[in-house]
């Protein structure tokens, strides 16, 4: 079994031989440690892109928008997610961000990933009817586990998931009220005594 | 008073990292701390008569238990040699987590005498091999084996029976990734596990002697005495793959430093110092002078560096027993000022090691901060301006700006990655061939380079914007936001100098392993003892914690 350290040193020049520069390379690095860490192919769909970028042209995405169409084809998962990464405190605003095509999409998981632990929300990405969970950069939560990921995305669709309760008011009362029953009914004498401050601690 | 902390442009020149020395903050050190109410014990010793074969040492408590396996090989004379290229050892080690089973050892005696082209699993935690001193190791059990104790000059000149020649962890060649140990209660900070290793196959060096000078003449044979395999350490040899981890692990490096920094710095700011502190200082410099006066080397550099080390030690224990009062307010800040105008670097460095010797109220807390959660500080802040970056690189890099890099001696050398062995090499760019796979680890080029493209980008546009269209820089831009938040994260020198010292990158790092007598052999790669004078393994429940300066041979 390779170590997380092995997989992230040689993701990382293997980028750079495959064309980008140091610094992408080590974003590149953190970001296939990532997926392999979730149990999520990435290794092999970095290989299968980097075999494709020397036939096909991926396009760069420097401003990232609501709505987003390549004049080519499709668009290159790091460089889309580099931009995503630099960009992030300023498009989550957007409700919705749209892209036509994304390349290798599960390459852009982890750049979400770590973009959900910077602006603290959760991130969901939809494409092909499936939905990916991308939760503070704990976990990437995806039906995809079992099944393979897809080559290209088409009409893929990010929201930024705000921060509420992912349960109903009344779930939470049932739960708090049998919670309670771990409490002592205070008598006259505990509320003189229990707190440690005195009744005249408002003089 | 308030003492500032010492200027990182000073400090972290590479003239004075190289010349830094082991302290109360090296990790040999605090292994031992931590480690010393742990059990010892031999689980396996299946050596045949010439010494080869499979032994078990382990340390545990409670529930956790760590066990070194040991394999030593039968090897050629011509087949032994420390450099890197080297593909056979006279014995090869692995820490085990928890007790290694029959499979685990059948396994391991597979992989690992084969080190770097083995494979190991996440139930190994470090990996590493030795070579016999030639020198000393005929001679000792030629000696024990007639019934005598070896030569003490001939062991003071060496001072080890084994040189390891590579120590590995952290996810190299399948070992477990240091997350997995990192949240251990008992893993207080950095290279605890490395310390460990070296530490059992510092016993293992005596075992085997003891073992094969008795087959050797059962009926005559004695043991290596005690104090003298005390007084014995374990030898390492180093080359170049020390040298980027310094510059690759920004963050990490600035704790260690940090840390001696501010110990320093609490220790200056001692307004009374009590004449039992006063008096342990004193007597661990003037002990220290036989680390000095047994450290051999062949290299013109560093008996240099010694002669002129042990003429201001000299100088300084003069001063103190005659000219200094430790009465005085702020005794230690004084003596700092003194040694300033008075000595050389190698010995201010050197003093301010001795001077935490007194102080465990002051170095302990700052051992547990000498790691670095450094996925904490990867992302760069984006959002920021130009103008803040470039204001950052004006206050933290002054000194590398001024570096003329038009000169050829400014760019003569390229740090690259040896397709033979995976390991980081350094050549002449105007020489050899393999500069444009250079490694990033031309840092103050590269700054400099960012800063000149910054002179000519609006102030407002944010670093996101810029780094769309100059990917190139990503990699000190990262950096540039680290030292801004880390201040002793940066070497402030330049790395691809024709000037350059490369092993003053390597006792810098070997020197907060705790490593003493260094020794080098090129410019490139030197030899170093560690653990001479530390006390045996089942001394380790009382042991003297000064021991470092009390090693005779």
């Amino acid at each position: 079994m390779k170590s997380l350290s092995e997989i992230e040193i040689t993701a990382k020049r293997a980028s750079k031989a495959a064309g980008f520069s140091w610094g992408i390379s080590e974003e590149i690095g953190k970001c296939i440690r990532l997926l392999e860490l979730f149990s999520l192919p990435g290794i092999k769909h970095l290989n299968s892109y980097y075999k494709d970028k020397k036939k096909k042209i991926f396009e760069n995405l420097s401003l990232v928008k609501e709505k987003n169409l390549p004049y080519s084809k499709h668009y290159c998962p790091v460089l889309l997610g580099i931009s995503f990464l630099d960009q992030i405190r300023t498009i989550e605003s957007y409700k919705k961000i749209h892209f036509s095509s994304i390349a290798y999409p599960i390459l852009f998981l982890p750049f979400l990933s770590r973009c959900s632990e910077i602006i603290g929300k959760k991130i969901q990405i939809e494409f092909d009817q499936k939905k990916i969970l991308l939760n503070l950069n704990v976990n990437i939560y995806t039906s995809f586990i079992d099944k393979e990921f897809p080559k290209y995305a088409n009409n893929t669709e990010i929201r930024f998931i705000e921060n509420k309760d992912n349960f109903t008011d009344e779930e939470w009362n049932s739960l708090y009220k049998l919670s309670e029953n771990t409490f002592v009914e205070e008598t006259d004498s505990l509320k003189e005594g229990a707190a440690g401050a005195g009744l005249t601690d408002n003089d | 008073m308030k003492v500032e902390l010492r200027d990182p442009n000073i400090i972290m020149k590479l003239s004075r990292l190289g010349s830094f020395h082991q302290s109360k903050l090296s990790f040999l050190r605090s292994f031992l701390n931590e480690f010393k109410d742990w059990e010892y014990s031999r689980d396996l010793f299946n050596l045949d008569k010439n010494g080869y074969g499979e032994v078990v040492y382990s340390f545990r408590k409670e529930k956790r238990i760590y066990s070194l396996v040991c394999f030593a090989n039968e090897i050629k004379d011509e087949e032994r040699s420390d450099r890197v290229i080297a593909t056979k050892w006279d014995a090869a080690f692995t820490l085990h987590d928890g007790v290694p089973k029959r499979d685990d050892i059948e396994r391991l005696k597979n992989e690992v005498p084969k080190q770097e082209i083995g494979r190991l699993s996440f139930k190994e935690l470090t990996l590493s091999r030795a070579n016999k001193s030639v020198r000393l190791f005929n001679h000792v059990i030629e000696k024990l084996s007639k019934g005598k104790q070896p030569d003490l000059g001939l062991l003071s000149k060496v001072g080890y029976l084994y040189r390891t020649t590579a120590v590995y962890g952290s996810g190299k060649f399948g070992l477990a990734d240091r997350f997995r140990i990192k949240n251990r209660k008992e893993i207080n900070g950095p290279f605890r596990l490395e310390m460990m290793l070296v530490y059992l196959v510092r016993q293992f060096t005596f075992d085997q002697v003891n073992h094969i000078a008795y087959y050797k003449n059962p009926k005559k044979a004695v043991k290596l005495d005690k104090k003298i395999c005390k007084n014995l350490g374990i030898g390492n040899s180093t080359g170049l793959g020390m040298a980027p981890f310094i510059v690759n692990h920004p963050t990490l490096l600035n704790n260690w430093i940090l840390s001696r920094e501010k110990a320093l710095k609490k220790i200056r700011e001692i307004k009374i110092v009590k004449e039992e502190d006063s008096n342990l200082f004193i007597q661990c410099v003037k002990k220290s002078l036989i680390n000095i006066t047994s450290w051999n080397t062949d290299s013109e550099y560093q008996l240099n560096k010694i002669k002129n080390l042990l003429k201001d030690v000299k100088k300084f224990i003069y001063f103190i027993d005659n000219k200094f009062d430790f009465e005085i307010q702020y005794p230690f800040n004084q003596i700092y000022q003194w040694l300033e105008k008075e000595v050389c670097e190698e010995c201010i460095e050197y003093v301010v090691s001795i001077m935490m010797e007194p102080f465990n109220n002051i170095t302990e807390s700052l051992v547990k901060q000498m790691s670095s959660d450094e996925d904490k500080y990867f992302n760069i802040p984006s959002h920021r301006t130009i103008e803040e970056l470039r204001s950052i690189i004006n206050n933290k890099y002054p000194n590398i700006l001024e570096i003329n890099f038009e000169k050829k001696e400014s760019n003569q050398n390229f740090w690259f990655i040896s397709k033979n062995k995976e390991e980081p090499r350094l050549a002449d760019r105007y020489d050899e061939n393999g500069s444009e796979l250079e490694q990033p680890l031309a840092i103050a080029r590269d700054i400099k380079k960012l800063y000149e493209k910054l002179l000519t980008t609006k102030n407002n546009i944010t670093i996101a914007e810029f780094l769309n269209k100059n990917s190139d820089f990503r990699h000190v831009v990262r950096r540039v936001f680290i030292v801004e938040k880390f201040p002793y994260s940066e070497i402030q020198d330049n790395t691809i100098s024709k000037n350059l010292i490369p092993i003053d990158m390597l006792r810098l790092k070997l020197s907060f392993f705790g490593a003493l007598k260094f020794d080098p052999r090129s410019d490139k790669w030197l030899r170093i003892c560690m653990f001479q004078g530390a006390p045996l393994p089942n001394e380790l429940k009382n042991y003297d914690e000064q021991w470092i300066y009390k090693s005779s041979l």
